[in-house]
């Protein structure tokens, strides 16, 4: 007998969604980042799928196909620029790839 | 036909604006033709109307309406002009002289580079006097007074490459400025009162609504007199004028001699029964009158820039006419303006031929021989000193000059100074002329001749020479001959006739004909003395005090000193101090703070996508926050 | 049903935990791959078993080894992954965990004012299908450029001087 609340799905995807986010804030190696960016969006994807179920609807799990789609472009956009900047700079640290940094006094 | 009159004031503007814009590509020849064709059509357009006007209503006035330039509320003004005896010989004076003058300048100002700029703020300021003097109402009086106030910063700043010139022509602008405020405060009062910018009617009104020699009248006619005396460089605002001699020797002619600066006794003039409701009013511009001709004498004698001697002597003479205004000789003020036109201008051109014949040379000291090599140019000089120094009989000066110490004698309205000191400066207005004369024609040459005139400077010359001499019969004093039309002329404007029975003395007016006519000639010898022997310049040089006397009456008895210390150095001390003041500081801490929050806005763009995904959680959070909060 | 449901949640999160915190790339990968494949079940178990199966083949099955060919590509050398466990240490967390712990109790904060329903039904891939080709079928074919436009991205800057490290041009 299937007892799953949408609301404990909701907090779910809550915890991995801030689980995420805290992965952005905090790592400055640009493939940890990306990876937490994943895991962001896999939230996103459990949210949608509480919903679609609820209503009984169809409409959540295409939402997750739409969510698995943008996420495989812009792994792949992500990770050739990530390559690109290993190239540049040697490094892959966010911190270090700042040129828009506002400089004042000049 | 009275529209004629029209084409007479907008003819020159029309050629300065032809001149402005279109003339770049002209060729000199043309673009003078144009500035003397204006004023010369100018001229003959008034001289038709002025016949017809003597023929048809010599003693009337004629009101010629253009059209109506605003009406605001109980404002109305016209753009009108308003003829009669007084405008006719004002407008005929003006427009021959200028024509001359103009002539002149065609040859003289020959080779200047900015010929066509010359001739078009002439003709501006031809159009700008004639405006002045033959409107209707005191608010298009005003817009002339001002435009030829400008047009006399215009041109004497005209060379312009020179700073001192630019520095000359907004000191004459500075200091007419203070009289046209004087006189624009008091046409703000005339219209207060009396509701109306329109002369005639003003002059109608006056007696019925306002008290004879109350405040209200008093306080006007003293805010004109703050007018008068800017432009027509009187005591206290006189220092412009021996500096305006920095612009072009016909501009002196025109501006500083026969025409602007008298503009100031026509204004006198034109409004003489306000005056002769204050009383204190016209012993005001008496005693101002009288000081200023007696203390310019003094600085004339001393200079030594020939166009100099003679700005002072312009001082002087207008000097005259203000005392004449200030007895209540309306007629005769106005004719020595007629003769001073000439013989003043004939003055200015013959020193310009001068100038022009010794490399440009002002200094009469380093001049000198002339007489043989410029034999036209000597004797019309010789003949316009005469005509100032009022040589009797033979010159238009002594008529009018003798008419005015005449008046300053018998008039109810006079002082004893008055007199005193005109009889006294006939004496010093022969000495300085005369010495100018020798001091620049006599004795031995010491530069070469430089350039000689041409024909039509030697016409100028030779026309106003002519009226020099003869102008002035058409106003004969009564002991001598009882012919004076010009007088009967003038009577029919200045209505009631000049006050006081001129209690006719014989023995009196003869007494001082002798004099003035004595004082010329040993005016005369004391110069050729003076400039044969020049013993006295040792004199001078020799003592402290005679030096000292010397140089206080070479700078204008100090005037120019005392506005320096008085007005000039206080304010820009007091500029100079506000120059950073609280104010300056409230929108430099706006600026500051303004600053301040740019550069701390600007320190969160670390350039690092962690900050700013931080930024986005935050203001996720906050909104959320208010979400939820509502 | 439901015990399925809190396992999987349980090891969804731990594994997350596990990226987040991790220092060497290679094993933040394998615990990514634990997640996905966790979340896969939470599909099932909230009876979505086309977007389960979905998940497992794509975002597990290929996104991740893109990741895995990046890492492998990158070779990051040992001295860095002993500088990343420095870089992560120490008062850095707190910021973000006070940030994101507020979010995260308003996310709870939303849901506490409604009631609870059951999220029981099961819904096939017959009418996902059927959505697909008729109420979304725009958002498919932009879907379709979109992986178009990603790419043509991937490819151009995918083009990396020869000898890797290098600064291009």
């Amino acid at each position: 007998m299937n007892n799953v609340t949408t609301d404990a799905a909701l907090v779910l995807a809550g915890i991995l969604f801030v689980i995420g986010a805290i992965g952005v804030l905090v790592r400055r190696n640009l493939i940890f980042v990306l990876m937490s960016v994943e895991i962001m969006l896999n939230a996103a994807a459990i949210a949608f799928v509480a919903a679609g179920s609820k209503w009984n609807q169809p409409d959540g799990q295409v939402f997750v196909i739409f969510i698995l789609v943008t996420a495989a472009a812009e792994v792949a956009v992500g990770l050739s620029l990530l390559l690109r900047i290993y190239s540049q700079w040697r490094s892959v640290d966010t911190d270090e790839v700042s040129l828009l940094k506002e400089r004042s006094n000049e | 036909m009275s529209n004629l009159l029209w084409v007479t004031i907008l003819l020159p503007f029309f050629g300065a604006f032809i001149l402005m814009l279109l003339g770049t590509s002209m060729p000199k020849k043309v673009m003078g033709a144009i500035g003397c064709a204006t004023v010369g059509i100018a001229w003959v357009t008034a001289l038709i109307f002025s016949i017809y006007h003597l023929a048809h209503n010599p003693n009337g006035a004629v009101t010629v309406p253009l059209y109506e330039w605003m009406a605001v509320g109980l404002l109305r003004v016209q753009i009108a002009i308003y003829f009669d005896a007084l405008a006719l010989v004002m407008t005929l004076v003006i427009t021959f002289v200028a024509f001359f003058i103009h002539l002149y300048s065609f040859q003289s100002m020959y080779d200047e580079e900015d010929y066509r700029r010359f001739f078009a703020y002439m003709n501006l300021f031809v159009g700008s006097m004639l405006t002045l003097v033959l409107s209707n109402n005191l608010l298009l009086l005003y817009l002339g007074w001002e435009g030829v106030g400008l047009c006399s910063y215009l041109l004497i700043g005209f060379w312009y490459k020179d700073r001192n010139n630019g520095i000359a022509a907004q000191k004459a602008f500075i200091v007419t400025r203070v009289g046209d405020t004087a006189l624009a405060i008091g046409l703000f009062f005339l219209f207060y009162y009396f509701r109306t910018f329109n002369i005639q009617a003003i002059l109608a009104a006056a007696p019925v609504l306002l008290p004879f020699a109350g405040t209200v009248i008093t306080a006007i006619t003293f805010l004109i007199i703050g007018g008068a005396i800017g432009k027509s460089a009187q005591i206290p605002l006189q220092t412009w004028l021996p500096d305006a001699m920095a612009g072009p020797t016909p501009v002196s002619a025109l501006i500083h001699a026969a025409t602007m600066v008298t503009a100031g006794v026509y204004l006198i003039a034109r409004l003489y029964t306000l005056f002769m409701m204050a009383p204190d009013a016209m012993l005001a511009v008496g005693f101002i009158g009288s000081v200023t001709l007696f203390y310019s004498g003094f600085s004339a004698l001393v200079q030594r820039d020939i166009k100099r001697v003679l700005a002072y002597s312009t001082i002087s003479q207008i000097g005259y006419m203000f005392v004449a205004l200030g007895v209540g000789a309306w007629t005769a003020a106005i004719f020595h303006f007629v003769t001073h036109a000439f013989f003043k201008a004939l003055l200015f051109l013959a020193a310009g031929v001068v100038i022009d014949a010794q490399h440009e040379e002002h200094d009469l000291f380093k001049m000198g021989g002339l007489k043989n090599k410029l034999p036209l140019t000597y004797w019309t000089f010789l003949i316009g000193a005469a005509s100032l120094s009022a040589l009797p009989i033979m010159t238009a000066g002594f008529f009018s000059k003798d008419a005015i110490i005449w008046a300053c004698y018998s008039s109810t309205f006079t002082r004893t100074w008055f007199w005193v000191a005109a009889l006294l400066s006939a004496f010093i207005t022969a000495a300085y002329t005369f010495r100018a004369l020798f001091l620049a024609f006599h004795g031995e040459q010491k530069m070469e001749v430089s350039k000689y005139p041409g024909s039509l400077m030697k016409l100028a010359l030779v026309v106003l020479a002519f009226f020099s001499i003869t102008v002035g019969y058409i106003g004969w004093p009564e002991l001598l001959l009882n012919f004076d039309p010009f007088g009967h002329f003038m009577s029919s404007v200045f209505r009631p006739i000049s006050p006081g029975p001129l209690h006719y003395a014989r023995g009196a007016e003869a007494a001082l004909l002798f004099v003035s006519a004595f004082e010329v000639f040993t005016g005369l010898y004391i110069a050729w003395r003076y400039a044969k022997a020049r013993r006295w310049a040792g004199v001078v040089d020799r003592s402290p005090v005679a030096r000292a006397v010397h140089r206080f009456f070479f700078e204008g008895w100090g005037f120019d000193w005392a506005y320096d210390w008085l007005i000039v150095k206080p304010f820009k001390a007091i500029t100079y101090a506000n120059y950073r003041d609280f104010i300056d500081s409230i929108y430099l801490g706006i600026a500051a703070v303004a600053g301040l929050i740019s550069k701390g806005i600007a320190a969160s763009q670390t350039g690092r996508v962690r900050n700013y995904a931080a930024g986005l959680i935050l203001g996720a959070v906050i909104i959320t926050a208010i979400v939820l909060l509502r | 049903m439901t015990q399925l449901f809190y396992a999987s949640g349980a090891v969804a999160i731990v594994a997350s935990i596990l990226v987040v915190v991790g220092t060497d790339p290679m094993h933040a990968i394998i615990s990514l791959a634990v997640v996905l494949l966790a979340i896969a079940t939470i599909f099932w178990t909230l009876g979505a078993p086309f977007a389960a199966v979905l998940q497992i083949i794509i975002y597990a099955g290929a996104i991740l080894i893109l990741f895995v060919f990046a890492v492998m590509v990158l070779n990051l050398g040992r001295e860095e992954r002993a500088r990343e466990k420095s870089l992560i240490s120490g008062v850095i967390w707190v910021l973000p965990f006070v940030l994101t712990a507020a979010l995260l109790a308003e996310f709870i904060l939303v849901l506490a004012n409604r009631q609870t329903m059951p999220a029981v039904a099961v819904v096939g891939p017959h009418p996902v299908g059927e959505s697909l080709f008729t109420t979304y079928l725009i958002g498919v074919e932009l879907m379709s450029m979109l992986l178009l436009a990603g790419l043509v991205a991937a490819f151009h800057f995918g083009v990396i001087p020869a000898r890797l490290g290098e600064p291009d041009e």
